[in-house]
């Protein structure tokens, strides 16, 4: 084991990954000053420069991918996505299913994600439910450093389209970039076993579509991932202070969704609390309301989500997000009700 | 046709002091998140929007202070609206990289590349609505590689939309090279969608002037869109507290960070192929060295080659005006900020 920031997690599974699998090269905008501890191992042959032509270099990673390599293309900011929407929608996710299943995509796209920093509705958005909405790719949030590197691993050996999406609160580097965490007059409400914690050396993968029991209860279920998993945690204990005992559950995986940890939990407590970063509307939050409907289980249902265009100021941002007031409200309301 | 050197140089000293007090109100943590300034590019903002009237649109990108500033827009609301207040141009709600004023027909986007189609949608708007408006766009040569871009180079041609394209060439993106990510050149580039191509020292505002003058001339005659590319520098980095300038400012504090890191990788084991290796860790060196070389030995700042244009005793003026007016304004965006704070 050895202890790590979510970053250096994840540059570590890439460069385990690297080193063993030749076809794994990186591109992207800035890689090379981004991931220079890559690029000075490897050379500009796998981590490679790219003009701003997402439509472009995102459309190409299909194709690379389509021909034996297995690229890892990185949008900078998952908001930037929609510059190259069709690579993904009916390129990538098709490939597979237009072919009668004899050709892959084995295609890693990685971006950062999420908000909390004061950048503006353009730059904090996680989409993670819009991506996921297309048949055929998965997409993975991870909340901490082991699962970061194990996400990322078991992303560049899977053979189909994945999504990895990195929060920018757990990453250091952005917060310095994006958020100006240098000037030292500003601070951000960082989760600290979020943005580093143990991993295994060399890192071990964690399964794509499994979710985790981050804290056990039978009150309530609160179904989250991302930073929004540790805003539940605190909240959590707020609760356990009351006598109120929350299972939460650090779905990590989008797509697939963990949807018999998600029966099973509900089915325990009855009561359901799904706390996602991203829109409310048609996105995770209803998804996992449809499982819980589909298993079978009848269970109150509420969610503290992100309604609209993500503010600009702080403290209406902060509102929009969720946070540790507004779930707990919903918790007791729930527990109540 | 010859410009007004001292109404020039008093937009670009505006738009220069403005762009100090913004810096220093992010460095006190009032703003948040990122901040892009036009530190730079104020000859190329100043010479193309002389030619501005009433009725123009723009579409910006994310260094959008220096236009609005020149067009006119209240400065004591943008800084609010960098502060995230409620009496800001948008209600908070924006930000540095999203600025909107309905009422000056202008909007701004962080997106790279997306002024281009947004100053088509105004020409469109201005060709349908024949009051004789036409359409600014703003954006990088970063920008200039982004699909957007392309497609409404073609658009605007083949529609022949009275839009001029101004093309703020940095020479970076980011941490890029433009150069080594562009193939062929972008002034022949636009040229060959069928549309002239004007390239342009952008330090010099009375030759910004000139070109911007030929292009707008043609827009509003209804004969069809322009390019110009127009040089500049970029004095501030990609933001405040670019983290590779402040490799080039505090060296030693830096490498103790980002060194060890570099030699663990480039030294890793399997050993192979070391010397290539050495020379990728070179590259980068070279990169930082540019970067922040650039900005401290060989940057042309616009302000001083236009100052050198004006007589002595209106220069003091100007400036002295131009100082006054933000002075003014941040203490209004300070007094804004306690009533509400
Ligand atoms: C579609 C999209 N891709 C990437 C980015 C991230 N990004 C922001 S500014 C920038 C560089 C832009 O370069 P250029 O257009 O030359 O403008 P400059 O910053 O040099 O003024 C990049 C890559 C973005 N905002 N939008």
């Amino acid at each position: 084991m050895a202890r790590m920031t979510f970053a250096q997690a994840v540059d570590c599974a890439l460069e385990t990954a690297m080193a063993a699998d030749e076809r794994i090269m990186v591109m992207g905008e800035d890689v090379t000053m981004l991931r220079r501890n890559l690029y000075v191992r490897f050379g500009p042959r796998r981590v490679r420069q790219t003009p701003i032509s997402e439509a472009a270099f995102l459309g190409a990673g299909v194709g690379a991918a389509m021909a034996g390599l297995r690229p890892v293309v990185e949008i900078m900011l998952v908001d930037f996505i929609a510059v190259a929407y069709d690579a993904l929608l009916n390129e990538a996710s098709k490939v597979n299913a237009f072919s009668g299943g004899k050709w892959n995509v084995p295609l890693v796209v990685r971006a950062a994600c999420g908000g909390g920093y004061g950048d503006g509705g353009q730059h904090q958005q996680c989409l993670w439910g819009m991506l996921a909405g297309m048949p055929g790719i998965s997409v993975v949030v991870p909340s901490n450093p082991a699962d970061a590197a194990g996400l990322m691993l078991s992303a560049l050996e899977c053979d189909h389209p994945v999504v990895f999406l990195e929060h920018k609160l757990l990453s250091d580097y952005w917060l310095d970039y994006l958020g100006g965490a240098s000037r030292g007059t500003v601070s951000f409400d960082v989760p600290a076993g979020g943005a580093e914690g143990e991993v295994a050396k060399p890192p071990q993968p964690v399964p794509i579509g499994k979710g985790r029991v981050a804290a056990e209860g039978s009150d309530l279920s609160v179904f989250s991932l991302g930073v929004s998993l540790h805003r539940c945690l605190e909240a959590a204990s707020s609760l356990a202070a009351k006598g109120i005992r929350a299972e939460v559950i650090d779905l990590r995986s989008v797509t697939p969704l963990d949807r018999e940890l998600i029966a099973d939990s509900a089915r325990k407590t009855g009561r359901v609390l799904v706390v996602d970063e991203d829109y409310m509307g048609f996105g995770l939050s209803g998804e996992v309301a449809a499982t819980v409907a589909e298993a079978g289980v009848e269970a109150a249902f509420a969610r503290v989500c992100c309604e609209g265009v993500i503010p600009f100021a702080r403290h209406l941002e902060e509102e929009a997000l969720p946070n540790k007031r507004r779930i707990i409200a919903a918790a007791l309301d729930l527990v109540s009700g | 046709m010859k410009p007004d050197i001292e109404r020039l140089y008093r937009q670009m000293a505006r738009m220069r002091f403005f762009e100090e007090a913004q810096a220093d109100l992010w460095n006190r943590g009032l703003v948040p998140g990122e901040m892009h300034l036009g530190m730079g590019e104020e000859a190329v903002v100043a010479g193309v929007l002389d030619h501005l009237r009433e009725g123009d649109a723009l579409a910006l990108d994310h260094r959008s202070t220096p236009p609005l500033v020149a067009r006119g827009v209240d400065l004591a609301s943008m800084l609010l609206e960098v502060m995230g207040e409620e009496e800001g141009l948008c209600g908070g709600m924006g930000g540095h990289m999203h600025l909107f004023s309905r009422e000056h027909l202008a909007g701004s986007s962080g997106i790279v590349g997306s002024s281009a189609p947004m100053g088509a949608g105004f020409a469109l708007a201005a060709q349908y609505l024949d009051q004789g408006g036409i359409a600014f766009s703003f954006f990088g040569d970063g920008a200039a590689n982004q699909g957007l871009v392309l497609e409404s180079l073609n658009l605007a041609s083949a529609w022949k939309l009275p839009q001029v394209f101004v093309c703020k060439d940095n020479s970076w993106a980011i941490t890029t090279r433009t150069r080594s990510v562009t193939g062929g050149c972008l002034a022949r580039r636009a040229a060959s969608f069928g549309m002239p191509s004007f390239r342009v020292d952008g330090t010099r505002v009375e030759r910004v002037w000139t070109a911007a003058e030929k292009a707008v001339r043609r827009a509003r005659a209804g004969r069809g869109p322009s390019f110009i590319l127009a040089s500049c520098p970029r004095m501030e980095g990609h933001f405040l507290g670019d983290p590779l300038l402040r490799v080039y400012k505090e060296p030693l504090k830096q490498a103790v960070e980002i060194g060890p890191p570099l030699a663990k990788a480039a030294f890793s084991r399997p050993l192979s192929a070391l010397a290539r290796r050495c020379g990728y860790l070179g590259n980068i060196g070279r990169t930082i060295a540019t970067l922040g070389g650039e900005r401290y030995l060989t940057a042309i700042d616009p302000l001083l080659r236009a100052a050198r244009l004006v007589p002595e005793e209106s220069r003091a003026r100007i400036e002295e005006e131009a100082r006054s007016e933000v002075a003014e304004a941040v203490a209004r965006a300070m007094e804004g900020r306690r009533r509400h704070g």
